[in-house]
């Protein structure tokens, strides 16, 4: 990807400096699609906010130690917005920039669904949807039962709940009191070819959540001090699994791409990344 | 002959190793009681993860305990274990190569009476199919014991192939286990007879029949389905005609596998003995074997066919 915008150095994690982060994960993960001819943009942009504030202010990691074994846990469940999170991963140096140019190009490390086994850094292989959350349960559980202090942070698409392993995993994690366990819905409406309640209405979401025994904040997923807040007054309460739901857009940060299902994995022409580059160095600016 | 459940030296062994090393734990889908586990929940209450009747959750919970650094041992009826939660085996387990002991228990036609839904004859088929899989199939006792501990001391994804109807003891109480070797348990230079689980007692007692015969009959614990000893397969192959036993379909189990070592080192003919790609009708395990033709004298029978269209 001749491309690529050059990255800023680390920088103090700001809101205005997450906003920023956020903005080039944007840019990067369009790139990527771009030129790889596959990918998932309108996901990657409704988790580039939630990505850039748990990576740069909320996750305990040592990009230089990736598997340190008391490091905070992230999942990615939603694993076909891999662009983003490889995107995420170059802006804390998990991965060098000049990696994304290889997204899933033949024998690239960046395969369209992270491999924990190829990207230091990712947790779980994830792509089949319904995965993330069990595994998570697992992660949180293990720091239980060895009287750990990390932290276990699951990301979801929203379509995604309509898989059942979600509900068998969020049912054990309030039986297991796990207050070490967040998932993040990442609620943009839509699924790749409808909107979640067209399809199967996963409202009254907050509630399900609740019933379930879960302790839920709702966030707008593109407002950085407002995650910023949630996600420091984890756990919610002590002994509940905590439930964010983070009211996003889908292609959030480009006009023509925002809330359109089509962009679910649509790849945008030449004409369409200038025409969103352009906007989002606006937006940067 | 005194006979064995290999559900009681599979929870004692596990007992033992939990004692020495902190990294074990148990992962139940309320299958407490039917995996033996309930001495271990006594000594180790903290280290049971039971999940409830959940089995995708299971195997994705027990990934997540061994990227915690824990060796979480996966016990359930080995239809549901592998069956409903085949993905999960897949992708959180093989694909990723996650430290992650599965034990299905009560395999094959364990359950007999209870019908086709929790007879489990695909799991061999299925998980050998998985990159990255280890796929163990024990004996007796002592293998059983040894493969818990062979499993603990391997890093990676293993499935452990258990079953609760009784066995002689075959092996010594300190007999070891490795991945990838192949046990000859006689020798033989007419035949052989490759089998594992509940079958390698039957192959031995069928050899003893046709050493009756006249026939000199080998038999070959592949205990061991992925990974495969190839070559002592291919030994096998040159010495002669080689028959297959397994509690499992012939579509794609162990004859499956050593049919596919045979063709590329020395094709030879052979014989599967299995359930014959179909369903099973009601009836006991031990009606079963009978009708599907996985006891000694039928064993004896198609070696016996084999020699005679070799000769």
């Amino acid at each position: 990807m001749q491309s690529i915008d050059l990255l800023s150095p680390a920088l103090p994690a700001s809101i205005g400096n997450i906003q920023a982060a956020a903005t080039r994960i944007r840019r990067h993960s369009l790139q990527m699609t771009h030129a790889a001819g596959l990918g998932h943009p309108g996901g990657d942009f409704s988790a580039a906010d939630i990505l850039a504030t748990l990576y740069l202010s909320i996750l305990r990691i040592d990009p230089a130690a990736p598997n340190w074994p008391d490091r905070d846990r992230f999942i990615l469940s939603k694993g076909h917005c891999s662009g983003a999170l490889y995107a995420t991963f170059a802006e804390v140096g998990l991965l060098p920039p000049e990696a994304l140019a290889t997204y899933m190009k033949p024998l690239s490390m960046l395969n369209g669904h992270p491999d924990r086994n190829k990207v230091p850094g990712v947790e779980a292989n994830t792509g089949p949807l319904g995965h993330g959350l069990p595994i998570g349960v697992g992660c949180a559980k293990a720091a239980k039962i060895l009287g750990r202090d990390w932290r276990t942070f699951v990301l979801t698409g929203d379509g995604e709940l309509q898989e059942g392993s979600n509900w068998e995993a969020a049912m054990a994690g309030a039986q297991f009191g796990l207050d070490n366990l967040t998932v993040i819905v990442d609620r943009n409406g839509l699924q790749q070819g409808a909107r979640t309640e067209a399809t199967v209405a996963l409202e009254p979401l907050a509630d399900r959540w609740k019933a379930f025994g879960w302790n839920v904040r709702e966030v707008n997923g593109h407002d950085i001090g407002a995650l910023l807040d949630v996600f420091q007054s984890i756990p919610f309460a002590k002994g509940m699994p905590n439930c964010v739901i983070a009211n996003t857009i889908k292609g959030r940060g480009v006009s023509f791409m925002e809330n359109r299902a089509e962009w679910h994995h649509h790849v945008p022409t030449d004409a369409e990344l200038q025409a969103a580059l352009a906007e989002l160095t606006e937006a940067a600016q | 002959m005194s006979l064995h459940d290999c559900r009681k030296a599979f929870s004692e062994a596990l007992i033992a190793l939990a004692v020495a090393d902190e990294r074990i734990v148990a992962v139940a889908n309320d299958s407490i009681g039917s995996s033996n586990l309930k001495e271990f929940q006594k000594r180790f209450p903290d280290r049971v993860v039971n999940v409830g009747i959940a089995e995708q959750n299971m195997v994705g919970v027990a990934t997540g305990l061994a990227n915690g650094g824990l060796i979480p041992y996966v016990c359930g009826a080995s239809c549901f274990l592998t069956g409903r939660a085949l993905e999960q085996v897949k992708v959180d387990l093989g694909y990723s190569r996650s430290n992650v002991k599965l034990c299905g228990m009560s395999s094959g036609v364990a359950y007999g009476e209870l019908g086709p839904t929790h007879h489990s004859i695909e799991d061999l088929a299925w998980t050998r199919a998985i990159g990255n899989m280890t796929v163990f199939v024990p004996a007796d006792p002592a293998e059983t014991a040894a493969a818990v501990r062979a499993a603990a001391a391997y890093d990676g994804p293993v499935f452990l192939r258990i079953s609760r109807l009784p066995v002689p003891d075959l092996f010594p109480p300190d007999h070891r286990v490795h991945f990838g070797r192949a046990d000859v348990m006689r020798e033989g230079k007419d035949v052989t007879l490759m089998a594992n689980g509940t079958m390698v007692c039957r192959a031995l007692e069928a050899a003893a029949l046709l050493a009756a015969d006249g026939i000199d009959a080998a038999v070959i614990n592949l205990s061991s389905v992925r990974p495969l000893d190839r070559a002592a397969i291919a030994r096998a192959a040159q010495a002669g005609p080689i028959v297959t036993i397994e509690e499992h379909t012939i579509t794609g189990g162990l004859g499956g596998a050593v049919a596919e070592a045979v063709v590329t080192s020395h094709p030879v003919q052979m014989k599967l003995l299995g359930i014959p790609g179909e369903f099973a009708p009601t009836g006991s395990p031990t009606f079963l074997f009978e009708h599907f033709g996985l006891t000694p004298a039928a064993i004896r029978a198609a070696a016996l066919d084999l020699v005679g269209s070799a000769r």
